[in-house]
């Protein structure tokens, strides 16, 4: 069922949803991580409604479908007539922006888990040996934890960057021309594959890309673990005059 | 007398009347006690006596029901809490104060991302300001006086647990505190390495350094302090110089907890 006929012409089409699909998942990660640490200090705040409120929101956003969730957004925007006419219409007119807002705020649920995890997993004498310095609160979270935290959350993170990469396609429903639409018009208006994998392929490179990218950058932030694994691999000097 | 009151010096920290519950659990029943400029105080007791609490009220590691802390003359204030108690009325007053008084834990409590040299600077660019090539000059001078100047650039988990502790304290003293508190420093350490600790610490207390010390370590504890204070169940029961608490002290509770420790001190220090 495979046409081999014109790869190329297609391949290059596709490839032209490449920006869409890369901007939206860039865009959204970015944002999100922002607006996720402040989610994930709100689940950690002492006051109890304010943990509540940011539980409510992951609760939410984790449970229901991102599908349906672009799909309230897109369409049900619309349904008002105040908002219809308002300064913001422009922005919930258009599939990409709604897209991108849907996204958003279901990687901010799911990202301020990973990194409420790394919060937590900071070891609390370091935190109060900060506190015994004169530390403010600011200070500690800046040299102390969130450095940790990060840390610790990234493999997690990996993850999520993954899966938002793949979310992407989910934009194709609201008429987005990212890589999956452009793809599943040629396969629909050819009864062949051929777009299909080659849009795979595609998403196979990017999460490459993806996972390289978070792998190097585990690397670079833990010295300390790098150089105790490099400490283990080499012989104990302390046999060598056994042999 | 009175006129010689009036010129006797501010203490380095003065507290009166510390009290602290944990829930249903009264830790502190009211321990008072004061130091002067240079003055070595011991404080041992049987684990649960209070003795570590009250060490972690004193930089508000805990935060104390009732009770006044005076560091060099300067009341932490206080304002009563919602639900009984009282909290800080001024959070950066506490952060001020606690960069005053450099604290060494039982488990070191390094920052385990940064190095040796990091450790030892961070506090006092971060906090006092100084500027990093001040503040690296002084690390390595500190460093050198633990004896762990050839690590600066290793990372905590590279080095011992005797070594994690010097570097502590080289970090408490890089802020030059005007006192220092030791909540059981030698605890969790292998024996062979409780001596290369202790020896700093008795150095310090050698160079006239203020000092506050939870620990087990009595044959140290009686050659180092000007003063040991024994605890038992939230108060204080003994206090004096080493030789009175050690071989002539007045509580039948001192007394039975030292013959119970003698044995297992031997050989340490």
């Amino acid at each position: 069922m495979l046409r081999f006929d014109e790869p190329w012409t297609l391949f290059l089409e596709i490839l032209g949803g490449v920006p869409n699909t890369v901007s939206l998942a860039l865009a959204s990660l970015v944002l999100g991580f922002v607006l996720a640490v402040g989610l994930a200090l709100m689940r950690l705040s002492p006051w109890k409604p304010v943990a509540w409120l940011a539980y409510a929101y992951v609760y939410f956003f984790r449970s229901t479908p991102l599908l349906v969730q672009i799909f309230l957004i897109y369409y049900g925007t619309g349904q008002f007539e105040g908002l219809r006419e308002s300064w913001a219409w422009p922005f919930f007119r258009e599939a990409y922006w709604c897209a991108m807002l849907a996204l958003t705020l279901n990687t901010t649920a799911y990202t301020s888990e990973i990194i409420r995890g790394g919060l937590q997993a900071v070891p609390w004498g370091q935190v109060e040996a900060a506190k015994a310095c004169g530390m403010n609160a600011i200070l500690r979270l800046r040299r102390v934890i969130f450095p940790q935290a990060i840390r610790q959350a990234l493999p997690g993170y990996g993850n999520e960057i993954v899966l938002m990469v793949k979310s992407t396609s989910l934009a194709s429903t609201i008429t987005l021309l990212e890589i999956t639409l452009i793809a599943r018009k040629d396969a629909s208006s050819t009864y062949t594959l051929d777009a299909l994998v080659i849009a795979a392929a595609i998403y196979l490179f990017i999460n490459l890309l993806a996972t390289r990218g978070v792998a190097w950058l585990e690397y670079r932030l833990s010295p300390e673990l790098r150089e105790a694994r490099i400490l283990k691999a080499l012989p104990d000097p302390g046999l060598s005059h056994v042999h | 007398m009175v006129a010689q009151e009036d010129t006797a010096a501010t203490p380095m920290l003065d507290v009166v009347d510390l009290h602290k519950r944990f829930g249903n659990l009264e830790v502190l029943k009211g321990v008072s006690l004061t130091a002067q400029q240079g003055d070595v105080i011991s404080m041992i007791g049987a684990s649960g006596s209070g003795k570590s609490t009250f060490l972690r009220c004193i930089n508000l590691l805990e935060i104390p029901d009732a009770g006044e802390v005076r560091v060099d003359g300067e009341l932490i204030r206080m304002v009563p809490a919602r639900g009984g108690g009282m909290r800080p009325a001024d959070a950066k007053q506490v952060d001020r104060i606690r960069s005053r008084l450099g604290m060494v834990f039982q488990s070191f409590n390094l920052w385990t991302h940064m190095t040796v040299l990091e450790n030892v600077i961070e506090a006092p660019v971060h906090v006092l300001g100084v500027p990093k090539v001040e503040a690296i000059a002084r690390a390595e001078a500190l460093l050198a006086k633990v004896g762990i100047d050839d690590k600066r650039d290793q990372y905590p988990a590279h080095l011992s647990g005797g070594q994690q502790q010097r570097c502590a304290i080289a970090r408490a003293l890089a802020m030059e505190p005007q006192v220092m508190l030791f909540d059981e420093p030698t605890s969790a350490l292998d024996p062979e390495l409780v001596g290369e600790v202790l020896r700093v610490m008795r150095q310090l207390a050698e160079e006239g350094r203020t000092m506050i010390i939870v620990t087990h370590e009595m044959r140290f504890a009686r050659e180092v302090s000007d003063t040991v204070v024994f605890l038992h169940q939230g108060r204080i029961e003994e206090q004096g110089p080493p030789e009175q608490v050690f071989e002539a002290p007045r509580s039948e509770r001192c007394r039975q907890f030292l013959a119970t420790t003698a044995n297992a001190t031997v050989g340490v220090g």
